[in-house]
């Protein structure tokens, strides 16, 4: 059966200033299928996306959905035809339920405006067992787990009639076994004839559940085709332009020399339950220790700890060969717009960010811009910071070079410990590979580096142990080297702890 | 032209274009009225800028509004949204005139350091309150900043008329002729007449303090990064808590330095009611400064001018517009200013060479 195509979009083109966001990008979506869109960061696709809603209008270009041309001004104009987009960043109310939070936008009311609070229960019971996308109405969003929270996101979407949905990098934030949910989801809204856009980066997701896939490279389409025709590495050349060299641990065992030692640490403030519970590690020299995670299990209270921005409650941290342990950490932050950078700050400034009362750096009052300078244009060199302009604030960097900042800055600290925070979070897979191979080498040199990340194949790569964390315990430490993302998976979610 | 050029001049147009729009505006009200906007207008700037006199009494209106938006801005600049100026100049005046009058006869090279520290102290103290509640208990500045204008006038006002007044008036007795300074036409005969006195060079001293301190030190360097970035700058290790009080203690000083103009330089005693809102209008001239200590004196001459300007139009309108016309403006600045921010990023992204997307 010839099926018919639910997008079709023709010599779309987009610039931004000097930018081609997009050029003449085609992209036919049959209904009733898994479609993917792949690309690095700024190849195009989110651009296309919104085009896609409503938020921004084509330069050239036509849509037609079902058949019929469309133009779409506001998102409101693309709900009304059914497009919808799920967010990566949910757009929910946490203080509010799960059926205030689907109906919100479009209540139902009866004839003198008082919320129809049976009539919205009822539709949204319907919807979740027509999609079996079973859900508490009534429990308040903050309570949800991710995986939850995305769902309450999707059955928004369809309460509002949509029957193409956008999923804006879907699995960034769930635990592998989430993910699978997700996916089953995902087919069961198509075999009931709903179409999907995935976007993505993850190549095995695509693999695993997307009918046809559509790679983008610097805003045009590269590769078109059925899934089941294509193969991980042709999807990976064609979305990066060239072959991704093979990356691999590093196969010297790590030193028996403990550079790091966590000694039964909690943290307590006002909530009931401990952020951090009875906390004991060691971290070698030439070692990198992975922290697994759902977020908000307690890695960032960790990390608030051993740099020094909390003091544990009780329990001790030493650190290995030097005295003073805050002066001997490279930090690189979780966020690093509002944690390791100052975005109005220059380059320049931001070189020196935490380390501006070094000698080189600053007498007892006066700056030496000098010293800045040069050791700003050693950072720019050493670490190809582009453009490579100390006077350029922070801000106006793409965040692969944001990153290498902030790398500059706390790789060159006379430091032995790197507390890495989801290093290569938002980067394209250029700069992730750069950052990723720079761990490593700093590794092989003989620091112990922590490695805070949310994404597991990357614990796996760059690990050499992985811890795991859950509500705020350390569940396990496993060997990198023979777990698999599905027994971190299991550690992560509490399943292994309640199956014991 | 360059990058930093074309956006300076293309701030500066804002600006421009933004008090065009509020003279526009004001001339609406003055056409309600059934006056000519145009002759009104005309009126202000030749009588308040088109001649020696004029521009005497606006750079004595000037002055303290340098020191008040220095004030301000050096809070700003940290992230400390600082109202308390009208207060720091108040507590700073009466220290001035208490160590004027009790000490007179010093010699004068003793007395006017004297005087001034004594000045900058008092202001220091009223300036670390908020900053102390805040980095103690994250009790919020507006609030508190606020409350202390209140605590100054009333303590101040009971002070100056039951302890220190000159009976059956409100101001307290004159300061030493050891603790004047003189005033501009002692050097330039052309001030003739008009109060402005030694304490515009001070002022002026000041803004270049500021600057070097914002630009040039580590100082200046750690309290625009808690002003940019907090947490960027906790997590550096910065200590936010005493940066944040060394700051509003210095803004306090240098707000209470205002002060001297009037009770060292003009009437020579302390009055009450003599800072009329100058601590308020050190917002303003920090606004339209975008908070620039090298720029604070433009801004101030510009608010000096309009406050001096409707002195001059006060038998043509009431003095109610020339208020309504110093609203507008300081609005007009904000929205101009919003606007910038938001076309400013395309425009410094085009105008850079190879800025990398994506």
């Amino acid at each position: 059966m010839p099926s018919s195509l639910a997008i079709d979009m023709r010599g779309i083109t987009k610039t931004f200033r000097n930018v081609r966001a997009n050029d003449r990008i085609d992209l036919s979506v049959e209904q009733g299928s898994i479609h993917a869109l792949v690309g690095e960061n700024g190849a195009g696709k989110s651009t296309l996306m919104k085009i896609l809603y409503g938020m921004y209008r084509p330069d050239a270009g036509t849509i037609s959905i079902d058949g019929e041309t469309c133009t779409f001004s506001t998102p409101q104009d693309a709900i009304g035809r059914g497009v919808a987009m799920v967010h990566q960043h949910f757009m929910l109310i946490p203080t509010m339920t799960v059926s205030e939070n689907i109906i919100l936008g479009s209540e139902p009311v009866t004839g003198l405006g008082r919320l129809d609070a049976r009539k919205s229960r009822a539709d949204i019971d319907k919807l979740a067992s027509k999609f079996n996308l079973s859900i508490e109405p009534d429990a308040l969003v903050s309570t949800l787990p991710v995986g939850l929270q995305q769902r309450v996101e999707i059955l928004k979407v369809l309460y509002r009639r949509a029957d193409i949905l956008i999923l804006d990098e879907p699995t960034a934030v769930l635990a592998p076994q989430e993910i699978e949910k997700l996916f089953d989801t995902l087919r069961t809204l198509r075999d009931d004839g709903a179409t999907v856009i995935m976007i993505t980066h993850k190549l095995q997701e695509v693999m695993s559940v997307s009918d046809h896939v559509t790679v983008l490279r610097n805003g045009r389409v590269v590769l078109a085709c059925e899934t089941a025709t294509t193969d991980m590495a042709t999807l990976s050349q064609a979305m990066v332009g060239r072959e991704i060299s093979a990356r691999s641990r590093s196969s010297s065992p790590p030193s028996t020399e403990p550079l790091l030692s966590v000694d039964h640490i909690s943290f307590v403030d006002r909530q009931p339950r401990p952020h951090l519970d009875d906390i004991s590690f060691t971290l070698h020299r030439k070692e990198i220790l992975g922290i697994a995670g759902v977020e908000g299990n307690g890695q960032s209270y960790l990390v608030d700890l051993l740099t020094g921005m909390r003091q544990p409650t009780s329990g001790t941290l030493r650190l290995h060969g030097h005295g003073s342990a805050l002066s001997h950490i490279a930090h690189i932050p979780e966020d690093r717009h509002r944690e390791g950078l100052v975005l109005d700050f220059t380059l320049a400034e931001n070189a020196v960010l935490g380390r501006q009362r070094e000698g080189q750096f600053s007498g007892p009052l006066k700056f030496r811009r000098r010293g800045i300078a040069d050791f700003a244009s050693t950072i720019i060199k050493q670490f190809g910071v582009h453009p490579p302009s100390m006077t350029q604030r922070a801000r106006m960097f793409s965040g692969g070079n944001q990153q290498k900042i902030v790398l500059g800055r706390e790789l060159t600290k006379k430091a032995d410990l790197i507390i890495a925070n989801q290093p290569c979070r938002g980067l394209d897979i250029g700069a992730m590979e750069f950052v990723q191979q720079l761990l490593l080498q700093q590794r092989d040199s003989g620091k112990g580096i922590l490695l805070i990340s949310a994404d597991l194949s990357e614990l796996l790569l760059l690990s050499d142990r992985i811890a795991v964390m859950f509500e705020g315990k350390l569940v396990t430490i496993l060997d990198a080297g023979t777990c698999t993302e599905y027994d971190l998976g299991a550690h992560m979610t509490g399943a292994s702890r309640r199956s014991a | 032209m360059n990058g930093a050029a074309r956006i300076l001049m293309l701030k500066g147009a804002g600006v421009f274009a933004a008090l065009l729009f509020s003279l526009i505006c004001g001339g609406v009200f003055i056409s309600a009225i059934g006056k000519d906007p145009l002759q009104i207008y005309l009126q202000m700037f030749s009588e308040s800028l088109g001649n020696p006199y004029g521009i005497g009494q606006i750079l004595f209106k000037a002055t303290t509004f340098i020191f008040t938006g220095l004030s301000v801005a050096v809070c700003f600049r940290s992230g400390f949204f600082n109202i308390g100026a009208e207060g720091q100049l108040m507590v700073g005046g009466l220290c001035i005139a208490v160590t004027g009058f009790s000490f007179a006869g010093l010699p004068s090279l003793l007395h006017i350091p004297l005087c001034i520290l004594a000045g900058m102290a008092g202001g220091a103290a009223w300036g670390f309150i908020p900053g102390f509640l805040k980095a103690r208990f994250g009790a919020h500045e507006v609030i508190n900043t606020i409350m202390l204008n209140f605590i100054a006038a009333a303590l101040i006002s009971y002070l100056v008329n039951s302890v220190f007044a000159v009976p059956a008036t409100v101001h307290t007795p004159p300061v030493g002729h050891s603790a004047e300074l003189a005033r501009l036409e002692s050097l330039f005969s052309i001030f003739k007449g008009s109060p402005v006195n030694f304490s515009l060079a001070l002022a002026l001293l000041a803004a270049l303090f500021v600057h070097y301190v914002l630009s040039h030190t580590r100082f200046g360097y750690e309290l625009r990064a808690i002003g940019l970035g907090s947490r960027a700058a906790e997590c550096a290790h910065m200590n936010v808590g005493l940066l944040t009080m060394t700051v509003t203690t210095l803004s306090g000083a240098l707000a209470a330095l205002g002060s001297a103009n009037f009770v060292m330089g003009y009437k020579h005693y302390y009055e009450i009611g003599f800072s009329d809102g100058a601590g308020f209008m050190g917002i303003a001239v920090a606004l339209l400064a975008n908070n620039r200590p090298l720029a604070i004196p433009f801004a101030a001459l510009f608010f000096g001018m309009l406050d001096y300007g409707g002195l001059t139009i006060n038998t043509l309108v009431p003095k109610e517009l020339v208020n309504i016309l110093q609203a507008i403006v300081i609005i007009m600045i904000v929205l101009s200013m919003k606007l910038m921010d938001r076309w400013m990023p395309q425009f410094e992204k085009t105008s850079l060479p190879a800025a990398s997307n994506g």
